[in-house]
């Protein structure tokens, strides 16, 4: 088994790829520790996919500089750069069985046939396919279809592991059940992972570091905690779970805390270089208590719309500080339309957005 | 390689076959069998020396590390330097002296004499070529691969050899009068020459000029076997018609028919003794006369020849406008009528363009039909044919003819890709369409079943014709069962030394074979690797690559034909009355083929799958072998067979290329036609269908068991784009 000690770091160094006039990539910087499981998240369009293929050489920079480790890969062809990709797709060969699929890697890099196929049904053992080896892959479901890419990529043991978007044909509860999988399989492994999505949720899900991707550019980068609690931007805050977003004011910043006016509420955050004046807050759906008693203290709202989904309810309020969105998990205490309440934020959930 | 090129193998072609080995008794001394290195410093021929150096160059780099930029430079410069030398030596020693005067002063030298570049000369190209694709790579031309940058190097090398080389050929010849000076006033008069644009046909009793002769014949098939095609098309998508399977055969008949078999039983049903003419003269008295030779007898003809290319090209069409979109329709209160000429047809449009300019090609091209019934109706095709071979001798004159038929060809063809290009097939999504075609209003439905079922009929009738007509003393007069002209064509007598091939026809029958076979495998694997690199690559000038590889589909075959004599003719590359330019022919005309099944086939493999495989570590020409070419096969096959086929059906370039020890069956079929051995040249006809019949139902069992699921979809794909092209 891989010990770890061939995982290697990844950085990007003002990295630039076009596709004629088109910028899907532009001067991109970042860098992926060793060992990590690192997403890359943001809608389609904005070159997340890029560059995952930037790093496996299956597109070539215009400008900038790649390193895998501590070697310059940028004009290196994908054979020679150590990495591995999972597709979308798979992309398992359908014209040979799923051993050999798995076996691929090391038959064309020169290893005997047998030994081949020995390792990869370890591999396949250590997805839970056992005794599957000899199927084609149109025989599997496509869970399995996608442990068998996995098993397929991990064969190699390369330096750094690359996700495309590996859950996107799995239904819902299967996609989380994998998700698991895979991020257990990485650790486990101590290998370097890069992995795109469009799904915040498994982004939260899955990794020790989120990139958030908009317009071929790093929106914002952070542990999946900072992103949803401190989102720097508007896109950031509604790409990463919901927000609302509302005016306050700055009234006076004392050194990291800002003192925080929403709608007559007065706030205390840590003031991300907002100074004193108008200022965008940004209000998680489940940080907004709702109180429909008389005389409760708030901020004067209205039920526009209440709709009971199970788990929590979702509702439309409308304010003086505009409509908002709402989820309350106490399903019991239903709040019928038209009711007047009102409206405070619970304080782990409200956070300034950065100038 | 290039090495041994230089200074072993003989550089000058052998006329008693390399393959002999008489070369190697003291070839080295021997002015005519010398290497180009002994050449150079023996027998006086010193403008061979310099190519020594760009193959020096090279061994200086070997050692530098490959992403070195200088390593790349000088294998670039290396190698176009001594390409472009080779080249300017073989132009400029001519065949019976310098061909101009600074070439003399250059090398200094006097009397000298330009032969056939041989095997040496061949393995010196190839290793600089190699180098130059090697020096691509380096400087990390797609993807940095070295088997793509020498495929593409190979491919582009190929097709300027003998597609664009040629053409300039005749677009030089063109300037030229027959003793080879450049006089452009001759090409004027000869462009311009009433016999080619007259238009006294219209006001006096006169033939028109031949170009307005082929417009107006090309006009007429295109439109005609654009509305019989949308019949057929109609007949078998849209009506309860219970012979589907038959219509595939239908489809299949041109594939596998010489093109002039239908002109040939034209005449025996309507010629001046054809059973047609005889019946006439028996019921109405009217007197046999030649009336089918000329415009009706050719367009007839072709008419009945691809009228099915149509049919295949339309009933994609029609299967391609989306039920869905006429239930809309329906929905919204058009009737069946209305759906039909409003919503269907429009749809159609683009489609029935491109039909019509299939036929026009197709018919522009054809020359074995204009030749068997043109009578005194002259066409560009044949023209050529007979500036050449004729009495008139007259290299310019088939220049200027080949250039008019050229550039209507051409321009049909750009019409189709770029007019058309983009605005076909709209109404195909990769969704699952659900519904059922709506029927056709009643009297199309009529139309087409009244037009269609008695043309199949006659269709059916030439087929017979074909089959029992040599099986015929003398057709018109004796009507005797005779197996005499299959002995004549494919006698075997026993001898003294075993058995004898004492028919006439086996001799070229052979060389047909052989040529076929030879040129089949090499035609799918080009034009396999053309498509490989058009789908899966990107790279610089691709699509005048594209454009390139593909335009050999438009140039008419005579134009080929006329094309080779002049450009291989002559040193510095010698091929005629060779086998190897028949293979070389065949190779470039059917290549589009196998790239149009190839970019069928590949368009449906994911590309992730060349992807995945690159990142498992397997470069290119592995990824090829292990995942591209197994997932292809059935459009290996169907390239194989296609162009085994039309190896074996094509005329119009052969004619001018078979020399005596190469003779084709199609050429020899003309010929005997041409004496008016008609029963043979039935016999033999019916010989090479049921031949092509075979090996296509053979391959087609052999392929059709090992289908699996998945990769059925790849080939439905192919063999329709394939027959689209046919003939």
């Amino acid at each position: 088994m891989t010990d770890g000690g061939s995982a290697a770091a990844v950085r990007f160094e003002d990295v630039t790829k076009a596709y004629g006039k088109s910028v899907a990539v532009r001067s991109l910087n970042f860098e992926v520790a060793a060992g990590s499981l690192v997403t890359l998240l943001g809608p389609s369009g904005c070159g997340k996919t890029t560059t995952l293929r930037l790093i496996a050489g299956l597109e070539a920079a215009d400008v900038g500089r790649i390193f895998i480790g501590d070697r310059d890969v940028t004009r290196l062809p994908v054979t020679d750069r150590d990495i591995s990709m999972v597709f979308q797709s798979y992309a398992l060969f359908p014209h040979m069985s799923v051993v050999d699929n798995v076996a691929y890697g090391l038959v064309v890099s020169g290893v005997a046939k047998r030994a081949a196929r020995a390792q990869a049904e370890q591999r396949l053992a250590m997805v839970g396919l056992k005794n599957m080896g000899r199927r084609m892959p149109s025989e599997l479901s496509g869970g399995q279809q996608q442990r068998v890419a996995v098993a397929r990529a991990l064969v190699l043991e390369p330096s750094v592991l690359l996700f495309d978007e590996p859950l996107s044909n799995l239904d819902a509860k299967l996609r989380r059940r994998v998700r698991e999988d895979i991020r257990e399989l990485q650790q486990q492994l101590e290998l370097t992972a890069v992995y795109v999505t469009h799904d915040q949720e498994e982004a939260l899900a899955v990794s020790d570091r989120i990139i958030v991707m908009k317009d071929a550019a790093i929106a914002q980068e952070g542990s999946p905690r900072e992103l949803y609690e401190q989102p720097a931007s508007r896109f950031v805050a509604d790409f990463i779970g919901d927000a609302n977003l509302v005016p306050g004011r700055v009234l006076a910043v004392e050194g990291e805390v800002a003192d925080l006016d929403v709608g007559g509420l007065r706030y205390r955050l840590p003031h991300r270089n907002c100074s004193k004046g108008d200022v965008e807050v940004a209000v998680r759906p489940e940080a907004i208590r709702l109180d429909a008693g008389a005389g409760a203290v708030g901020i004067a709202a209205k039920v526009r719309k209440a709709t009971y989904l199970g788990s929590h309810i979702q509702y439309r309020v409308e304010s003086a500080l505009g409509e908002l969105f709402v989820t309350d998990k106490q399903v019991d205490a239903l709040i019928t339309p038209g009711t007047d309440v009102s409206m405070s934020f619970a304080e782990h959930g409200i956070t300034l957005l950065g100038p | 390689m290039g090495w041994i090129g230089y200074t072993l193998l003989p550089w000058y072609a052998i006329y008693d076959g390399f393959w002999s080995f008489a070369w190697l008794d003291g070839y080295v001394h021997d002015g005519e069998y010398a290497p180009a290195l002994f050449q150079g410093l023996l027998h006086d021929r010193a403008w061979l020396l310099p190519i020594m150096l760009p193959l020096l160059a090279p061994l200086a780099v070997v050692r530098r590390d490959r992403s070195e930029p200088a390593y790349a430079r000088v294998l670039i410069a290396a190698s176009s330097v001594g390409l472009g030398y080779i080249a300017l030596q073989g132009f400029a020693v001519g065949i019976s002296g310098w061909s101009f005067d600074g070439a003399a002063a250059l090398w200094g030298l006097g009397d000298v004499r330009q032969f056939g570049m041989g095997y040496g000369a061949l393995a010196v190209c190839a290793s600089l070529l190699f180098l130059f694709s090697q020096g691509l790579a380096a400087r990390g031309a797609v993807g940095g691969d070295i088997f793509v940058s020498g495929a593409v190097v190979l491919v582009v090398a190929l097709v300027s050899l003998f597609i664009f080389f040629p053409i300039t050929q005749i677009l030089v010849s063109a300037f030229q009068d027959n003793d080879f000076n450049f006089a452009p006033g001759v090409f004027v008069e000869k462009l311009f020459s009433s016999k080619i644009w007259g238009l006294r046909c219209l006001t006096e009793n006169v033939g028109c000029g031949v170009a307005w002769n082929s417009l107006q014949l090309a006009v007429l098939t295109g439109a005609g076997t654009t509305l019989l095609g949308l019949a057929f098309a109609l007949l078998a998508t849209r009506t309860g018609f219970r012979f589907r399977p038959l219509l595939r055969v239908l489809s299949v008949l041109p594939i596998i028919t010489p093109p002039f078999v239908i002109g040939l039983a034209i005449i025996l049903l309507f010629g001046v003794s054809g059973t047609i003419t005889q019946l006439l003269e028996w019921a109405f008295d009217v007197p046999p006369s030649r009336y089918i030779y000329g415009l009706p007898g050719i367009w007839f003809a072709q008419m009945l020849a691809y009228t099915p290319i149509a049919f295949m090209v339309l009933i994609g069409v029609v299967e391609g406008v989306s039920p869905s979109v006429e239930e809309a329709a329906q929905t919204l209160r058009a009737d069946r009528w209305k759906t039909f000429t409003s919503v269907s047809l429009p749809l159609m449009r683009p489609g029935l363009a491109n039909a019509f300019l299939l036929g026009f090609i197709e018919s522009l091209a054809d020359f074995g039909n204009p030749l068997v019934l043109g009578g005194d109706y002259d066409v560009l095709s044949t023209e050529i044919f007979f500036a050449i071979v004729g009495a008139q001798y007259d290299q310019g004159r088939a220049a200027v003819l080949a250039i008019v038929l050229l550039s209507f060809s051409l321009s049909a063809f750009w019409a189709q890709r770029y007019w058309l290009g983009r605005k076909a097939y709209t109404t195909v999504t990769g969704k699952g369409d659900a519904g059922n075609h709506i029927a056709l209003p009643r009297p199309v439905q009529w139309a087409v079943v009244g037009v269609t079922l008695p043309w199949a009929a006659l269709t059916l009738v030439i087929y017979l014709m074909i089959l029992f007509g040599g099986f015929v003393e003398t057709w018109g007069r004796d009507h005797s069962f005779t197996l005499r002209h299959y002995v004549d064509a494919f006698g075997v007598s026993e001898g003294p030394h075993g058995l004898i091939w004492s028919g006439a026809a086996w001799n070229s029958f052979g060389t047909t074979l052989m040529i076929a076979a030879l040129s089949a495998p090499l035609t799918a694997a080009l034009g396999l690797l053309t498509a490989y690199l058009l789908v899966r690559h990107q790279f610089r000038a691709k699509s005048a690559f594209e454009f390139g590889t593909m335009m050999s589909f438009a140039i008419p075959g005579t134009v080929i034909g006329v094309s080779y004599i002049l450009a291989f003719n002559v040193p510095p590359i010698e091929l005629t009355g060779t086998g190897i330019i028949l293979v070389i022919c065949f190779l470039f005309r059917n290549m589009p083929v196998g790239v149009r099944a190839g970019i069928a086939a590949m368009s449906q493999l994911d590309k992730n799958l060349d992807e995945a495989s690159l990142v498992l570590g397997a470069r290119a020409l592995a990824t090829v072998r292990r995942v591209l070419l197994p997932l292809l096969r059935p459009a290996i096959v169907a390239a194989l067979v296609y162009s085994f086929v039309r190896a074996m059906t094509a005329i119009s370039a052969v004619i001018f290329l078979v020399s005596a020890e190469y003779d084709m069956a199609t050429s020899y079929i003309i010929g005997r036609v041409e004496n008016g051995d008609y029963g043979l040249a039935i016999a033999y006809c019916s010989v090479l269908i049921l031949v092509m019949l075979a090996s296509i139902v053979l391959v087609q069992l052999v392929v059709g068991e090992r289908q699996l699921g998945r990769r059925s979809t790849a080939r439905a794909g192919a063999p329709k784009a394939l027959r689209s092209e046919g003939a």
